[in-house]
This record gives structure tokens, sequence and C-alpha cells, in this order.
């Protein structure tokens, strides 16, 4: 995943504001959380002495189809179905011991994530730890995905 | 029960439309597919030509009656029950029979049933096992729910607290595989090609307390590390991939280390099998005549040989058989072509549900229903537990227990 300090690099940094931000710095940091696209920076898209950084840019931020509320995006493409996520999500532990928590299909409604078709699906996103009030950075999901396919934005 | 690979996950929920399979639950992308069926069916046909169900089965069995010294081989992906009948049928027709298993797991499976090694279940090992090996495996890829359902992530009876503190997981491979990255850097002991048998040697020096060498200069206290956690180790397991058996000229080095291991600890074994039946046919075949594969029957005398030359690639490579039947296999596909080239030149018969590169040879091709969606039976899973599969819808496809037995009826 991409670093804030990677992406300002590749921005023009001239603090220019016509993207509505008051520096790039800010655009970087809305841009890694997809709150902006790389074609709201009028320069980067107009100005040719840019275009490798644009290009580059393009293809660094990854389309943000599916993305949840707490940002998780799971790329369908990458998931193999192993549910190494499945069972490693603390959550999904704690709501369905018996179920994911043991290796074992989940068999609550409560758990976050689910595989289906041999792809995993994330529901009730608003129960993952990365959520809410008292939110930890937790990564039981990316550090047990052996192909990167799930991903915080 | 998913018949993806030989974990057979039996947790596996499918939502049915018709006659097919539209949405599976819980299996990953291996078992989807396989539970999903084949995008090209195979077709009943005899010399390329589309036939009947009895025509084609009164062809295969007067190849197989006239031939001198057929093969039998494939039984990877069938049932038990079809297994026992291919034996059967190789002991009537005097053949050789073999299975993938030749070059492949064979000879941990047979070590195994010999009792030379240890070995347990995976639900043992989901229970008590708090250090895990990856010998030469991949299970990330070769069996994607390896870790998540039984060997490393899921919670036990006495591993209540989940990987990061219950187990250790460690990976010994020749390169950076994807379990090697789940397991971390500091867990994973690169080799060099070939370097097993030397690596487990300098291991087994460890553990007794010497200093170990290795020529490719291996950081001495890194497998002393090793050894430690494995000296510590309440219930160890080590899963043998592909990668390990190949390595190894001899299993001697392996039976040393086990031997070394459970000096101080409580070590098993299990064979990473691929196919998901490949060891059910390593036991029948073991129950029936104490040998595990490579065999040839001679039909009047009752007489068994067994032994490499009977092989699957040694009888192709000599050329020694005249025609073939291959169950739920693709030689042509596995085997190098210089070894696969004979199957070309004698009359092949196919059982399979999907077209495949041998099946396009073959002078008789019968397709078969899909075994744990469209047939039932029994296999046994890569730990050695039998396991009832179940059989999803019902489908005009005759399963291939129902053809080799008509097959061996007609002969």
């Amino acid at each position: 995943m991409a670093s804030v300090m990677e992406i300002y690099q590749l921005l023009p940094k001239t603090n220019c504001k016509e993207c509505g931000k008051s520096t790039c710095m800010a655009f970087a940091v809305d841009l890694l959380a997809r709150k902006v696209t790389v074609d709201d920076c009028p320069p980067l898209v107009n100005e040719a002495k840019y275009k490798s950084g644009y290009e580059k840019l393009s293809s660094m931020i990854t389309p943000v189809d599916g993305v949840t509320d707490t940002g998780l995006i799971v790329h369908d493409e990458k998931c193999i179905g192993c549910g190494n996520c499945v069972v490693a999500c603390p959550v999904n532990v704690a709501n369905d011991p018996l179920g994911a928590g043991s290796g074992k299909a989940p068999t609550s409604d409560k758990v976050i994530f689910k595989v289906e078709d041999g792809v995993v699906k994330a529901r009730n996103v608003q129960e993952c730890r990365r959520f809410g009030e008292n939110r930890i950075l937790c990564v039981a999901c990316i550090d047990t995905c052996p192909t990167k396919a799930i991903e915080f934005v | 029960m998913c018949t993806g690979c030989a974990l057979l996950c039996d947790d596996i929920e499918v939502e049915t439309e018709g006659d097919k399979v539209t949405v599976v639950h819980a299996a990953c992308r291996k078992g989807v597919a396989r539970m999903k069926g084949c995008s090209e069916p195979l077709e009943c046909t005899v010399d390329a030509e589309g036939a009947d169900m009895d025509t084609a089965i009164a062809k295969a069995a007067s190849i197989l009656r006239d031939a001198k010294n057929p093969l039998i081989f494939g039984h990877g992906n069938s049932s038990s029950e079809a297994q026992k009948i291919s034996i059967g049928l190789a002991r009537k027709t005097g053949a050789y029979i073999d299975d993938t298993s030749s070059f492949c797991q064979g000879p941990i499976v047979e070590a195994i049933l010999q009792e030379r090694l240890r070995t347990c279940t995976l639900d043992d090992v989901r229970h008590k096992a708090d250090v895990i090996v990856f010998w030469g495996a991949d299970p990330s890829n070769s069996h994607p729910r390896h870790l998540s359902r039984y060997s490393y992530f899921p919670r036990g009876k006495e591993r209540q607290r989940g990987w990061e503190e219950d187990r250790k997981a460690i990976t010994i491979d020749i390169r950076k595989s994807e379990t090697a990255i789940i397991c971390k850097d500091e867990r994973f002991y690169q080799l060099p090609a070939g370097g097993d048998a030397e690596f487990m040697a300098a291991l087994t020096n460890a553990l007794s307390g010497k200093v170990p060498k290795t020529s490719f200069d291996l950081d001495s206290k890194r497998i002393l590390g090793l050894s430690n956690i494995m000296k510590k180790a309440k219930f160890g397991a080590i899963f043998v991939g592909l990668g390990l058996v190949y390595s190894l000229e001899e299993l001697d080095p392996l039976f040393a280390l086990m031997d070394k291991l459970n000096e101080f600890s409580d070590f098993h074994l299990i064979p990473m099998v691929g196919q998901y039946n490949m060891r059910g046919f390593n036991h029948n075949l073991f129950a029936e005549t104490g040998y595990i594969n490579r065999l040839k029957f001679d039909g009047d005398s009752k007489e068994l040989a067994h032994g490499p030359e009977n092989s699957v690639v040694e009888v192709l490579r000599n050329k020694n058989i005249d025609a073939a039947l291959i169950i739920g296999s693709d030689p042509l596909s596995s085997l190098p072509l210089s070894i696969a080239r004979h199957l070309a030149d004698i009359p092949l018969i196919t059982i399979d549900p999907c077209n495949n590169l041998t099946t396009s040879r073959s002078a008789v091709t019968i397709p078969c229903a899909l075994g744990g969606v469209e047939s039932g039976g029994t296999a046994i899973r890569m730990d050695g537990v039998e396991v009832e599969l179940k059989k999803i819808f019902d489908s005009d496809r005759l399963s291939d227990q129902e053809i080799l037995k008509r097959i061996t009826e007609a002969i």
C-alpha cells in the first residue's frame, strides 16, 4: 500500500490550491483516503511535465469500488478464498467461536468476513475494531492474507 | 464435502438451481471450481465419434481383453469403492496398476502405513499442535484452507489463544512462498535446491547438542534456534510437501530426524497429498496386497510383481504396455513429454468428468459423474481419516464405480 509521502512526491508540490485544498500534502492525505481522485488535481492532468507522476499515481491509487465505511477493500481478483482472515479476525472469533474461530465455516450472522464463491465478502463492517469510538489499528486480516487482497484506505 | 483437494472440507454449503451449483459458501477457489463442474464436459466417444455408453463399455472391455500388458492408472480422483473395483479389474486382466503417488507422496504414505513414521490427524493438529513445520510445501497455493482450517489460525481445545500466542509455524523451502510470507521472515529457512537432506542432518545434530554445519552456510545459530523451538514443542506436526519428497533420494535422514525429535518431544508427520483420494488408493491397495502402488498382476498365476520398474513412468519409458485405462487423471499433461509420448501410440480408454489433453488422444472416452457432487462414496483424507462423500444431486451420468463395474462384467 502506498504511503502519503510516496503520493506527495509524485504531486506538483506547488501548493497552487486549484484543487481547493490548502496544500499539496493535504491533497495527498485525501487521495490516500480515496476522498478525492487523481483527476481532481488540474496541473497534474493538464501539464505535460507532470505526465509521468500522473501515470504512476493512477496505477498506484487503485479504484475504490466496493470500499466499505471502515475503508476496508477486498480485491476480488487477488483473493483465493483461503479463509485465513475469516478465522484470524478477532471479531469473527468473538462472535462465532465454534464456527469461524475454530476454522470451520461461519455459523453466525455477526461475522465480518465470510467466503462466498471462493472470494471473501466483508459485511457487518461497523463491528470492525478499526471503526467507531474505541478504534484500534488492528491488522489481523491484512497480516494473514497470503495474496495481499485486503487493504484499508 | 468438497473434493477440490485432499483436505476434503466438510463445512461447505451450496445453493443449487436445477442440476447446477450456483453459489458455494466457505469453499476456496479451488473447491468452487471443482464443485461448479467443468467448462467442457466429456462426451462419450469411440474412435473420436459419438457413441452410447454400452458401445463404449464393450469397446473398452475388448481393448483390455486383447491387451497383453495393460496399464490401469489414475485413481486419485475416484472414490474408494471405485478404486477397489479397479484393483479387481487389474487382477483379472493381469495389468500394471499405479497411481499418481508413484511420482508424488508415495514414499511417505508407504512409510506411514509401515509404521516407520508417526502420524496424527488434522483435528489433532488443530486441537493440540503448537509447532507446525511446512517443509517443501506451500499450502497457501496447494491447499488454500489448510492454515485456516487446521494448522495455524484456528482455535482448538488446547490452543485457545490463537496463532499469535499459541502456535509457531515454520516454513522450510527453496523459495519464499506465500506460506513463508505469512509465517514471517524469522521463521523461514531458505535452502538451496537439493539441500534438504543436509539441512535435516544439521538439524538432527543440533538436537543432539552438536554444532550444526551446512555447506551452504546457513547461520548455525538459526538452526540451533529452530532445534530449541522443536525441542520445547508440546505437540509438533511436520507437513511434508513435494519439494521435500523430490529432494530426498532416500528417507533415512527423515527417519533419523523424526526419531531424534521424538526423544525430546512429540512430533508427527502428515504428507501434503494433492488429489482428494490418492491416499485412499494407497490404503486400499496396501490392504489387499501389502504394497501401495507400482504393481503388476499376473492374470493366471495370481502372482504379484512390485517395484520401481512397474511404475507408470518406467513402464511408459520402456514401452512395456500395449493399452491403458486412465481414470480421473491427465498423464499426458502431468508427465514429461518424452515419457508420456508412448501413451499416444497405444489405445487409451479414459474415464473422467471433463475434457483434457489425454481424453483428446483416447480411443474410448467415458464421461463419469463428478465425485462428491454427482456421486457419493468414501474417501481418505490426507491424514488417513476416512470420510463419507455426499452426493449433492442426481445426475444421468454414471459414477466411475459403476462404469468400472460394467467394464469388469463385460470382460
